[in-house]
């Protein structure tokens, strides 16, 4: 009996060890490690961490008009690109559920900025803002093309919007077709005989059938949105004058260019504590919108 | 049932989506038209085609990049990490399946919890943590971390996927006399091989576009990967926008290939990973 113990112990230790060994080393204890570095003020360098209590939460929110002007911008951003994103490929995805000639050509087409990391995508923005657009503009004389992308407040703005929904909508276009090619061929035909117009489908069959997948793609969004890191880097680097600096960028240069690490782990707290409160009340309510067949 | 006819509607849907579609790819245009001109066709024209082919342009990217070396990094590292985060996370999954006690319940539980913490909020300590263990400024280091951030999704994903396949195939080996060890090597594994596919090509398109985690752990510059040597580039070259679209277009050629011949798996594997109760 006792040596069969043994061997499922052992067992036990093979199969899911090696996995949660690296995941708490990784997770787990810089998580906690953070919680109590919050407190402290340390400066990430000196072997010396002093305790001082709530004063970098105090800091942060009396005395720290960045963080807060940073806090504002991931969520407007947010807002502005889970909205833009979500509808854009909820649109593409109903073209592309069509019989269309070119469907599955598009559907890559649509994809395929995905597949490019965000640091490479905001280099290659950066250019189309700074050298294409103008060019363009002097083409066409179209005023929208003459704005002076990343060069002030608002532009650099929606510069980062489109950019986000240029490159996350094709994601959430696959998850919005999968699910739309679920929807059940016999309902949406009760409902045409029953003489639904276009929108009604849509709103009131379509939308509620495939409400798992919009909880899906609101997460990913939501998420992404806030944690957006090498988008803000490589495309505007928070300028100008801070304008456009993510909370996720904030808390790096707090860190790693500021050296105060104590500061930064309290704001990567608090930054966990938004994020999660958000996302679960966002899965909360969508979620109580799914209907069964 | 009758086929859908292509109707006028359909056409004009169809016009719509392939405008949608050129407006999606005119950035491409952009950057590999003007990634082949000298520096003053690019300044003067930018949205004409090349008049000649600046091969020159990619000949430098190439030296300044060490693109040889960076390319090879993130070869490695994504194919180490990949195979890792697969074998280890199916080890785990198929034992929190099969042996659901209290401890597998609840390890099972903080694996998924943790997916909701972004990496921004450990990123700090977590420097800190990989210096003390000895994981700092090495590929094996950097490997271990993907485990650790890739564990909780993969583990997820084979957890549902194992709970479906029936206990009858592994019992009759049990019967048979094999071991524990044997069952999931010789018959459980192969089964896995559909959500594998998943899990790795997923995993693969995001370590290897990852810039930031490279960028904390990794110092040694014969180390650096795509992302992190894109980034010094653009440091030092800002404005000399004709290497540094070369540098770019470098830098995506490998993933959009990858991408291209993997697409339908990779499709299926978003499909897959996004209908999750």
């Amino acid at each position: 009996m006792n040596r069969r113990k043994s061997a499922d112990w052992l067992e036990q230790l093979v199969f899911v060890g090696p996995a949660f060994i690296c995941f708490a080393l990784i997770v787990i204890v810089p998580f906690f490690l953070g919680m109590y570095y919050s407190f402290t003020d340390w400066n990430g360098v000196s072997g010396k961490v002093t305790w001082s209590g709530l004063a970098n939460f105090k800091q942060i929110l009396f005395n720290d008009p960045d963080f807060l002007k940073s806090f504002w911008f991931t969520v407007r951003f947010s807002v502005a690109a889970v909205i833009i994103s979500n509808v854009l490929a909820f649109t593409v995805a109903l073209i592309l559920t069509r019989p269309l000639k070119l469907r599955n050509t598009l559907r890559t087409v649509f994809f395929l900025p995905n597949v490019i990391g965000g640091l490479l995508l905001g280099f290659i923005w950066q250019f189309i803002f700074v050298k294409g657009f103008p060019a363009i503009g002097q083409l066409t004389n179209i005023p929208f093309f003459n704005l002076p992308w990343l060069g002030d407040e608002v532009t650099a703005f929606w510069g980062i919007v489109i950019v986000f929904a240029w490159q996350t909508a094709g994601y959430f276009m696959v998850i919005y077709i999968a699910a739309l090619m679920n929807v059940p061929k016999d309902i949406m035909e009760a409902a045409q005989l029953d003489g639904a117009k276009p929108w009604q489908l849509l709103y009131q069959i379509i939308v509620p059938l495939i409400m798992p997948a919009v909880t899906v793609c609101l997460f990913l969004a939501i998420s992404n949105a806030f944690k957006m890191f090498d988008l803000n880097l490589s495309l505007t680097k928070g300028g100008p004058f801070k304008s456009t600096e993510s909370v996720a960028l904030n808390i790096y240069t707090e860190a790693f260019q500021n050296n105060r690490f104590g500061l930064g782990t309290a704001k990567a707290f608090l930054f966990f504590i938004v994020v999660a409160v958000i996302t679960t009340i966002q899965v909360r309510i969508t979620k109580s919108k799914e209907v069964e067949v | 049932m009758e086929t859908p006819r292509y109707t006028i509607r359909t056409f004009s849907l169809e016009i719509i989506a392939i405008l949608l579609g050129l407006l999606f790819l005119v950035s491409f245009y952009f950057v590999i038209v003007n990634s082949f001109k000298t520096f003053a066709d690019l300044l003067t024209d930018p949205t004409s085609l090349p008049t000649s082919l600046m091969w020159d342009n990619f000949v430098r990217a190439w030296k300044i990049l060490k693109f040889p070396t960076v390319l090879t990094n993130s070869l490695i590292i994504t194919v180490i990490a990949n195979l890792a985060i697969a074998f280890l996370s199916a080890m785990a999954a198929y034992r929190m399946v099969r042996h659901p006690n209290k401890l597998n319940n609840f390890l099972f539980l903080i694996f998924v919890a943790a997916m909701v913490i972004p990496f921004q909020s450990i990123m700090i300590p977590l420097v800190r943590v990989a210096k003390t263990a000895g994981l700092f400024d090495s590929i094996f280091g950097l490997v271990v971390c993907y485990i650790g951030f890739g564990a909780p999704l993969s583990i997820f994903m084979f957890h549902g996927f194992i709970k479906s396949i029936p206990m009858e195939i592994e019992e009759s080996a049990v019967v048979d006399g094999t071991s524990t060890y044997g069952t999931f090597f010789r018959i459980v594994l192969p089964l896995l091989k559909p959500i594998g596919v998943t899990v790795i090509l997923l995993n693969s398109l995001w370590i290897w576009n990852d810039f930031l985690l490279p960028f904390l752990i990794l110092q040694d510059p014969t180390l650096k990967t795509i992302p992190l040597a894109t980034n010094t580039f653009f440091g030092q070259y800002t404005k000399q926008w004709d290497l540094a679209l070369a540098a770019l277009v470098l830098g995506i050629i490998p993933i959009v290939i990858f991408f291209l011949a993997m697409q339908r798996h990779i499709i299926e594997g978003i499909t897959a990973g996004s209908v999750k109760g």
